[in-house]
């Protein structure tokens, strides 16, 4: 213990007309956890990483960052997202600048930092995620592993204290989600805090310290991934994992 | 043979006219794009009221005929003691504004909504946003829908003969009508227009080059 909660989710609800897709979502992060949310599409598991970076508009509950209660009312919603990093399941890299450009266009234009020190940073960046050899070149250029490597440094850049993952080696080829998954380790054993999104179970048993398993709107069972994945509580997690084991 | 002779006899109030011409386009596009630029984010605005004034600024231009609006800027301008080149040129940016938002409104809308989330979770505002990641983008696609605007607003600017002008077209009407030889008069100022069209086309073209190293 000892840690400081990073993120805490209280009564969460999102509905997208009449579906319901989060039904009173409770989740706490504490500081350097890697938590892997995971459950069958439709769940809700997007929309809860969405609603974290105010991505969506939820309808009602309480989101905490950093131990601050967080409202679209009454904070800077831009300036909570420069502390919540987030990498999406299509990359989204920005094809008009190249890969550098991508990665110093936040730090530059939203924290102000001047432009050699950018660079500098974002160089940094681009040899953690094993590309610098690809500084100049434009996103199109990339494989997807690639692509989603400089998403991630683009993330970082901002030196975010979350890391929300939304499925980010969903749209890969099979050959290329290790070189990703590695490089999401790495942060991991570096003390990130990360909300991980994902179907890779073998991900979540080795580097994931909680999963949370999520059905039809709702967290059925959170734990340690020894327990959730070797003796599941619920009866519908164990369908789940069976289904995907 | 005689149309080359007249065509290098008449070529000195040709140009005079073919420079007009150019004026009045390139003037009434500049402004043309800036009228479209503001029509087209009324129209994404997501605020009924605007999105209304675009709507109707669009029916009104789309469902007249553009003699008719030049006509309308003239009286209604130089009444205001505004130049006629200028009323003339307002009344083309008008026009061409109408097509030229609804350019814009396109292509804005075809960037994927990914390039927003993705600009906005980094903590970019929705001004910066649209300045760095949406438009430049947008623009992109725009050039090659834009350039055809272009080309359709320079033999457009004929119209302004009507109003007295004294631009490509109604140098030729005039020569035809004093020598009654419409046909010759009619051909030479086709090869001018057909010229202007050629600049015009390459100049686009080396734009949409230039813009679309990166892809």
């Amino acid at each position: 213990m000892g840690k400081s909660v990073m993120i805490k989710v209280e009564k969460l609800n999102k509905t997208f007309g009449d579906l319901h897709v989060l039904k009173d979502i409770d989740m706490t992060v504490n500081e350097s956890d890697v938590v892997c949310v995971i459950g069958a599409s439709g769940s809700g598991k997007s929309t809860l990483l969405r609603c974290l970076n105010f991505l969506e508009v939820k309808d009602s509950g309480t989101i905490y960052i950093g131990g601050e209660k967080v409202e679209r009312e009454t904070h800077d919603l831009n300036e909570i997202r420069t502390r919540v990093g987030m990498v999406f399941q299509h990359f989204h890299l920005f094809p008009h600048m190249t890969v550098i450009e991508n990665i110093m266009e936040a730090p530059i234009n939203v924290k102000k930092i001047p432009k050699d020190q950018a660079y500098k940073e974002a160089k940094g960046l681009l040899v953690k995620v094993g590309l610098s050899d690809k500084e100049s070149v434009y996103p199109g250029k990339l494989s997807g592993g690639q692509k989603q490597r400089v998403a991630i440094a683009r993330a970082l850049a901002m030196k975010p204290d979350v890391m929300l993952f939304d499925e980010p080696t969903s749209a890969l080829d099979p050959e290329l989600v290790g070189e990703v998954l590695v490089t999401m380790k790495e942060l991991a054993l570096e003390g990130m805090t990360m909300i991980v999104v994902t179907h890779e179970i073998g991900f979540a048993k080795e580097v994931a310290n909680g999963v949370v398993y999520m059905h039809d709107g709702r967290i059925v069972e959170v734990g340690h991934p020894k327990k959730i994945f070797e003796q599941p509580t619920e009866q519908r997690t164990k369908d789940f994992l069976d289904s995907v084991l | 043979m005689e149309w080359l002779n007249t065509f290098i006899k008449s070529y000195p109030v040709f140009l005079k006219g073919m420079w007009l011409t150019f004026e009045l386009t390139a003037v009434a596009i500049f402004i043309g794009i800036f009228i479209g630029l503001f029509f087209a984010f009324l129209k994404i605005s997501n605020i009924k009221i605007l999105e209304w004034i675009a709507d109707t600024y669009i029916f009104l231009i789309r469902g007249t005929p553009l003699v008719v609006q030049i006509f309308v800027f003239y009286y209604g301008l130089t009444s205001l003691n505004i130049s006629q080149f200028l009323a003339v040129v307002l009344g083309l940016a008008f026009h061409n504004g109408a097509y030229i938002a609804e350019i814009f409104r396109g292509t804005i809308q075809s960037i994927d909504k990914g390039q927003m989330e993705a600009a906005r979770s980094l903590g970019m505002n929705l001004k910066l946003t649209y300045r760095r990641i949406i438009l430049p983008q947008a623009l992109r696609r725009a050039m090659a829908p834009l350039g055809n605007q272009f080309i359709i607003a320079l033999k457009d600017s004929s119209l302004a003969a009507f109003i007295g002008m004294y631009e490509l077209f109604n140098v030729a009407t005039t020569y035809g009508s004093n020598t009654f030889d419409y046909m010759t008069y009619l051909l030479v100022v086709a090869v001018y227009y057909l010229f202007l069209v050629l600049v015009f086309s390459i100049l686009v073209r080396y734009v949409e080059k230039r813009l679309a190293v990166s892809d």
